[in-house]
């Protein structure tokens, strides 16, 4: 073999004087860099090997010189976190709901945190931007189903809404007026047109009219004879352009004939109160939010009163 | 005669068995599938009995190949099989990359969504194009590296035929559902079980090859085809030990539970990196690359130390996978400290592939096949460098779960074992079928520049898209809260999932100017153009010693 080896022209190097199908190989040396680089990894993997945990013994591992540990660092990490958090959470439990708008720095903190626990829990259903979509509210609007008041979403949010097998949950549940043969399809049309004229979505017409019969007999029980809703309901208000499902023609038919049953989760049974109080600080705080009942009624009436006033001084 | 009536009625039997076994199947998949083999063994059935050459039989003498020749009928079949399924592979992987980014081509309907899709893409491309490029050119190098015709060439045959039905009862089992859940790993136990048949086979005509050689040593290249057969025989079996729920049903369940069972699945799932994807290819690699440049290999002790402590330590590192999670913290530690080691050794293969082209950098800039093989080199050493890198448990919480591991991934794919496939596919494929020369070097040109713009586009999109949504998902504000939900950070993907597409678009197109080329060459044509530089091949050195004894290794 020895005598095969040759002195290759082109870098110098001699061969190794084996060949196959015409590859022959140098007999360069390692290149030091790489041989060194090499070295250098292993030493370093021997340093390491010391000080976190390695070796795995009879029993247990080796814990390493500096006692890491993964979960030794995540819990360190957890733990700083709670001790930031945990006066806020006593404080926002401790506070009556009523009184939470006055503090303002324990309602800003409320508030981010419900930011987040929305990210983490309600943006499957409600979006990213809480704006809803096709049976899924948009919470930024001040049109509410079960009430807008911080306590009235807190009850929403531990019970939730037609949550099965829990006595507390906000339910209600509109008749499949077509499926169950109430109403015939007809019929059906009829109220479609009057609830998309309520909603002027449609301008006034015979099978309106009709509808409007069949409204005050089947409906205004619980949407009101004014069709503005029931929030003790859970009944919506038909006469503003915000629905649920939709107010074309063929959203309103499927309604009507087969009813609709939304359901949301009761968090009161996976989050915490604190947790809890922070969404509902937050779903509060994204436009639509009412004031407390008691006051509402007042402000309410004050609003009403100027509305009221308002159009008659432009009549006059 | 008998042996000719002992085969046939073996394949009547498979017959017989998989009608049997269909008809009685206890879910739809294992029909399908039982039917799919019946088919094969019909087809293997008709051909056995045709293709006899009745009167060699009746006269007595069966006629023997020409011990002249190499045996390369089975890699002509390899080079159409590693086209043939590139082509299908990155295809389905350009739909699932378009899928990320409209959901809406998920097409509603369970045949064609991203979750049966995507391990579609992985195993054909991996697998299918892969394995087809690995078992061809191991058959080529083998053959010429030890001077010797392929041993069992019946086998030899088998192994291709049988490489092909694993890989249809792998595709249309994904498709129906089919799945072990295992990534890299997701055929059932039957199909593992062929593929194990299969693979033992092809095991025993490249040793018996060696076994058979000419040459007094066994060249660095066949050191590295043998790694991989031996090592990915060893992960398969193992990590595919399950529990069938019924011999004639497709479900079984692992034999490991837990977190053993995952730290099983990323052993295998590393190694097959490790093995099928780095030793086999640099194994291409040590072959091609000298016989393009015309140069000896830069390193013959480079070669020695890094093959022995690059197989030493590629074993070790799966556990890199599993950072922090339920894996006990000293395995995690071994996987990343092993990872770290294996820098160096993973960059022996690119140094002696560069280096090679001591005294032929030249060919650089007038040869599109030695300037493939030279990118093919830096993409390994840039993916061989990032791999240590993201095994870092500090750069690893990052990057794990994002798409910087996609993009990982991907630049050593479409870098490193997509273009030394097609570079090695352009050597083979005029001295394969008797051509001068091939249809076109500049559109081999083409190919070059197609493809690199597309890794480019493709990785770079993925490094930002990974970093971005490991980022995201960390980032705190001021209060101390999550900035961004899951959904912010799938949206903000959207751009970059499109760069991503357009990249795996450039390199698909790239594929098919090789289809071309390689069409037109086997066709016999050549295209009118300026020549470039081509590599010549002596056709009276490319023959097996005949008559002469295998030689004993040298002390």
């Amino acid at each position: 073999m020895v005598d095969k080896q040759r002195v290759d022209e082109a870098t110098g190097t001699k061969t190794v004087g084996h060949e196959w199908d015409g590859i022959e190989e140098l007999d360069t040396p390692m290149p030091r860099w790489w041989l060194w680089t090499l070295y250098a990894t292993i030493i370093w993997a021997l340093v390491y090997v010391v000080l976190y945990p390695a070796w795995p013994m009879l029993n247990s591992a080796t814990e390493g010189v500096l006692g890491w540990s993964s979960r030794g660092e995540y819990q360190k990490a957890v733990d700083a976190r709670e001790a930031e958090l945990e006066p806020i959470r006593q404080a926002l439990v401790s506070t009556d709901i009523h009184d939470l708008p006055k503090n303002s720095a324990l309602l800003n903190e409320a508030i981010q945190g419900g930011r987040s626990a929305f990210k983490v829990h309600c943006v499957q259903c409600h979006g990213a931007g809480a704006a809803g979509s096709k049976g899924y509210p948009n919470l930024n609007d001040d049109e509410w189903l079960w009430g807008g008041d911080m306590e009235a979403i807190e009850y929403t949010l531990v019970h939730g809404i037609r949550n099965p097998d829990h006595d507390d949950t906000r339910f209600s549940q509109m008749p499949a007026f077509g499926r169950d043969g109430i109403l015939q399809p007809n019929e059906i049309q009829d109220l479609v047109s009057h609830v998309r004229v309520l909603s002027n979505r449609e301008k006034p017409s015979a099978s309106a009219t009709r509808g409007a019969a069949l409204f005050e007999v089947n409906c205004t029980i619980c949407h009101g004879s004014d069709a503005k809703g029931d929030r003790i309901q859970g009944a919506p208000n038909l006469t503003d352009a915000i629905n649920l499902y939709g107010l074309d023609r063929a959203s309103l038919t499927d309604t009507i004939t087969n009813s609709r049953y939304g359901v949301m989760p009761r968090w009161g049974q996976r989050l915490d109160a604190a947790t809890i109080r922070m969404l509902t600080a937050y779903v509060h705080s994204l436009g639509g939010g009412e004031a407390a009942p008691v006051e509402k009624d007042s402000a309410e009436q004050a609003a009403a009163t100027s509305e009221e006033a308002t159009p008659a001084d432009e009549q006059s | 005669m008998d042996t000719l009536l002992l085969k046939a009625g073996g394949w009547l039997a498979i017959v017989f068995f998989a009608f049997i076994a269909m008809v009685l199947a206890a879910d739809a998949g294992f029909a399908v599938h039982m039917a799919i083999i019946a088919l094969a063994a019909g087809i293997t059935l008709w051909v056995t009995i045709n293709k006899a050459d009745y009167a060699a039989i009746g006269r007595g003498i069966l006629k023997a190949p020409d011990p002249g020749v190499y045996d390369d009928d089975p890699v002509r079949w390899g080079v159409i099989a590693t086209i043939f399924w590139g082509i299908a592979g990155m295809a389905v992987g350009l739909i699932i990359a378009l899928q990320l980014a409209f959901p809406v081509l998920n097409l509603n309907n369970e045949f064609t969504t991203f979750g049966r899709l995507r391990p579609l893409h992985t195993s054909a491309v991996i697998f299918a194009f892969g394995g087809n490029a690995l078992i061809a050119t191991s058959y080529y190098v083998v053959q010429r590296t030890c001077r010797a015709r392929l041993a069992f060439p019946g086998l030899a045959r088998f192994v291709f035929w049988g490489y092909q039905l694993f890989i249809v009862l792998a595709a249309t089992g994904y498709l129906m559902g089919v799945t072990q859940s295992k990534e890299y790993a997701e055929p059932e136990w039957y199909v593992d079980l062929w593929l194990t048949i299969v693979w033992l086979s092809y095991a025993a005509v490249f040793i018996g090859t060696i076994v058979r050689r000419s040459e007094p040593h066994i060249y660095v290249a066949n050191w590295f085809y043998l790694a991989f057969i031996l090592t990915i025989a060893m992960l398969h079996v193992v990590n595919g030990l399950s529990m069938p729920v019924s011999l004639l049903g497709s479900k079984s369940y692992s034999a490991f539970a837990g977190v053993q069972d995952a730290l099983t699945q990323w052993w295998y799932g590393h190694n097959a990196v490790g093995f099928f994807l780095t030793a086999g290819f640099l194994a291409m690699m040590y072959y091609f690359v000298p016989k393009q440049a015309e140069r000896p290999v830069y390193s013959y002790r480079l070669s020695i130390i890094h093959f022995w402590s690059l197989i030493f330590l590629y074993i070790w590192a799966g556990p890199h996978h599993l950072h922090y999670t339920a894996l006990p913290d000293w395995a995690q530690t071994l996987g990343m400290v092993f990872s770290i080691v294996l820098w160096m050794p993973s960059w022996g293969g690119m140094i002696n592939g560069l280096m090679t082209l001591n005294g032929a950098w030249d060919k650089i800039r007038t040869d599109p096949i030695i300037r493939m093989m030279v990118l093919a080199l830096a993409f390994y050493g840039m993916s061989t460098f990032e791999g240590p890198m993201m095994s870092i448990k500090a750069v690893n919480s990052l990057s794990h779960y994002t798409d910087w591991t996609i993009g990982h991934v991907h630049s050593g794919a479409l870098g490193w074992n997509g273009m030394i496939t097609f570079a090695c596919l352009y050597y083979l494929v005029p001295r394969l079928w008797g051509k001068e020369r091939l249809y076109s070097l500049r559109m081999v040109n083409w190919h070059f520049w197609l493809s690199t713009l597309g890794i480019v586009l493709y990785a770079a999109s993925m490094w930002v898209a990974g970093i971005m949504q490991g980022l995201m998902w960390r980032e705190y504000g001021d209060d101390g809260y999550l900035v961004y939900a899951f959904s912010e950070v799938v949206s903000a993907m959207l751009p970059m999932y499109l760069i991503r597409a357009a990249g795996g678009l450039l390199y698909l197109a790239g594929a098919i100017v090789l289809v071309y080329n390689v069409w037109m060459t086997i066709a016999g044509k050549q295209r009118d153009e300026k020549p470039m530089t081509e590599t010549p091949h002596n056709e009276d050195l490319d023959k097996p010693i005949v008559g002469k004894p295998a030689i004993a290794p040298a002390e």
